[in-house]
């Protein structure tokens, strides 16, 4: 356990760790390179990663001409601001009261929203998927955003968090005749920062990155987010063009890595908290 | 004579507002939870039973008409070849990748755990991939195992291997797959194990010792694995639940090619209910898919309340 007294079982320690360290950054270093580097040094396949001829503007200027990468990153930006607002705004509210009200049917609702908690988008997105089409809103930011309005995981978390807090703050808030709702917005909401946080943390990474849902209700790439604008770029350029691909990925990945690598500990802690929706 | 009267009309009086506030803390109690209630009856309940009983029919979107078939469509998934294949190649996948980043998660969490220099750098390094956009990943890790202009194969020219067509090549496809999976999932799975061993109780280690665990790898066996029970049962659970759902790898790199080496559960249900919109037959696919996800909590439950409690 003491790592002095081992120099060499350290070495070897520190050794693995780099070597897999290595192989962690080998993509992201790969891509940077790539999307520095001009077509004809890509085909050459050589392993220099710095390029003897610099095509930045050229790869960067191709991923923002020919698909509106701007428009993508705003599009992300969109949905992901109104499923978090309503997740949360849908979430609070209930979650206090089954913490801390009495009312018939709240173990019925704990029990539906357990259940829920089972169920992922993959099994409910038939139906929605024909009921948005029915309802021709097909390509627009309702329909990427409608089935995350609820949000059963995000009562679940508050619901325990709620439970752990003390009830005399509440009672004292009732006595000075304060309404339920003048209570979540004026006592619950302030004191649940830390688990809104993390619930933000984990929604904004699951659906900035989702693909499956977006798929299937977008056709058009004014509208897509930007993992379905990047599928949309690769049809156009027909996949080979590398410099101006790798130029894409390293603009739609670095929003949400720069946001990690400022607030690390608060990223790690809300995904793993988080960590049970999977 | 007063006395007698008294309580019934006390309680009378006092069961009066004692009522009314149960009542009033009723209505508020519904009317905070009552838009989640709703949501959740319409984004989640009410497609669930749809998707069962869209299961039992011939829908197709487009077409008007819809015909009650009861089991046919479960009847047809046993002799759908693709079908067949898409579960196995699924159930490939998660074997390889569930054993491999629960223990490449577990590995990298015990030496980062014991390392004391470079701790939170390694930590944010392998995290990375959790955070990074999969379709974005999983585009650069197509360059990198491209067969002619990759890196990977051009350092194995190096060394005089030449190296396969990993993502074009039916034999290697899944693999690649799978390694690309286990490079995403092991970060998570690490930061979990740290967050399981940091709970672990010094005191133990040294109880170990003192006892007849001389070596760091009798103290694994002996405190660090059983600790870890919960912790590594819930990893393994989520790891098979996530690979189970493989999706965004498949849809970017290889849609399910070639040659159906790589389809898997969900793309399959994604060609069948949302690109060819046989919505019924698809409808069959998910709940399926739901089975086996549901079987898997249902496993996991069991084994916690079974086995994994040591404290």
């Amino acid at each position: 356990m003491t790592p002095q007294a081992w120099p060499l079982i350290r070495a070897l320690r520190l050794a693995i760790l780099s070597v897999g360290a290595l192989v962690f950054l080998a993509p992201y270093v790969w891509m940077l390179s790539t999307a520095m580097k001009p077509r004809e040094e890509i085909f050459s396949s050589s392993l220099a990663l710095i390029p003897e001829r610099w095509a930045v503007v050229e790869n960067f200027s191709k991923a923002f001409m020919r698909v509106p990468m701007l428009q993508l990153l705003m599009n992300g930006v969109i949905v992901c601001t109104i499923i978090l607002v309503v997740q949360v705004l849908v979430a609070l509210p209930c979650a206090y009261a089954l913490a801390k009200l009495r009312f018939p049917g709240a173990r019925a609702l704990i029990a539906a929203i357990m259940l829920g908690l089972l169920v992922p988008i993959h099994a409910t997105a038939l139906p929605i998927y024909v009921a948005l089409s029915g309802a021709g809103v097909l390509n627009t930011y309702f329909a990427l955003a409608a089935p995350f309005m609820i949000s059963v995981f995000a009562i679940f978390l508050f619901l325990q968090f709620f439970r752990a807090m003390p009830d005399d703050l509440i009672n004292a808030a009732r006595l000075d005749g304060m309404s339920e709702l003048g209570i979540v917005l004026r006592i619950i909401v302030p004191n649940a920062w830390p688990a809104v946080t993390a619930f933000s943390i984990f929604s904004v990474v699951a659906h900035w990155n989702d693909l499956f849902w977006p798929q299937i209700v977008v056709t058009e790439t004014a509208m897509a987010p930007p993992p379905l604008g990047l599928i949309f770029f690769r049809a156009a350029e027909a996949g080979d063009d590398y410099g101006a691909l790798m130029a894409a990925t390293v603009v739609v990945t670095v929003p949400l890595l720069a946001a990690f690598l400022l607030a690390q500990r608060r990223f790690i802690e809300g995904i793993t908290l988080t960590g049970l929706k999977g | 004579m007063d006395s007698i009267v008294l309580p019934a009309d006390v309680r009378a009086r006092t069961s009066d507002p004692a009522a009314a506030a149960r009542r009033s803390e009723a209505f508020a109690g519904w009317r905070l939870a009552g838009p989640a209630v709703a949501l959740l009856a319409l984004l989640i309940l009410l497609p669930t039973i749809a998707v069962v009983a869209l299961s039992l029919t011939d829908f197709e979107l487009g077409y008007d008409e819809i015909r009650f078939v009861g089991l046919d469509n479960y009847l047809e998934l046993l002799g759908d070849r693709t079908f067949l294949i898409s579960l196995g190649n699924t159930l490939t996948y998660t074997l390889v990748v569930t054993p491999l980043s629960v223990a490449l998660g577990l590995g990298a969490a015990l030496l980062i755990e014991a390392e004391v220099r470079g701790r939170a750098l390694f930590r944010t390094i392998y995290f990375l991939p959790v955070v990074s956009l999969l379709v974005a990943m999983a585009t650069v890790w197509q360059y990198l195992l491209h067969p002619t202009i990759g890196p990977v194969n051009a350092l194995l020219r190096l060394i005089g291997i030449s190296g396969p067509n990993w993502l074009g090549g039916s034999d290697t496809v899944l693999l690649s797959l799978a390694f690309i999976g286990v490079w995403q999932a092991v970060g998570f799975n690490m930061v979990l194990f740290l967050a399981g061993l940091t709970a672990i109780p010094r005191e133990l280690y040294a109880a170990a010792e003192v006892d007849r665990a001389a070596t760091a790898w009798d103290r694994f066996w002996l405190v660090t694995w059983p600790m870890l029970g919960p912790t590594t049962l819930f990893v393994v659970t989520i790891s098979v639940i996530n690979a189970v759902k493989v999706f965004e790898t498949v849809s970017t790199i290889t849609q399910g090619g070639p040659n159906r080496a790589s389809e898997v559960l969900l793309w399959t249900i994604y060609q069948e209910g949302f690109v060819y919109l046989r919505v019924g037959y698809a409808s069959a696919m998910t709940v399926v898919f739901l089975a086996i996800l549901m079987v898997l909590m249902v496993l996991q439950y069991r084994a916690l309340d079974q086995r994994v409690h040591y404290t």
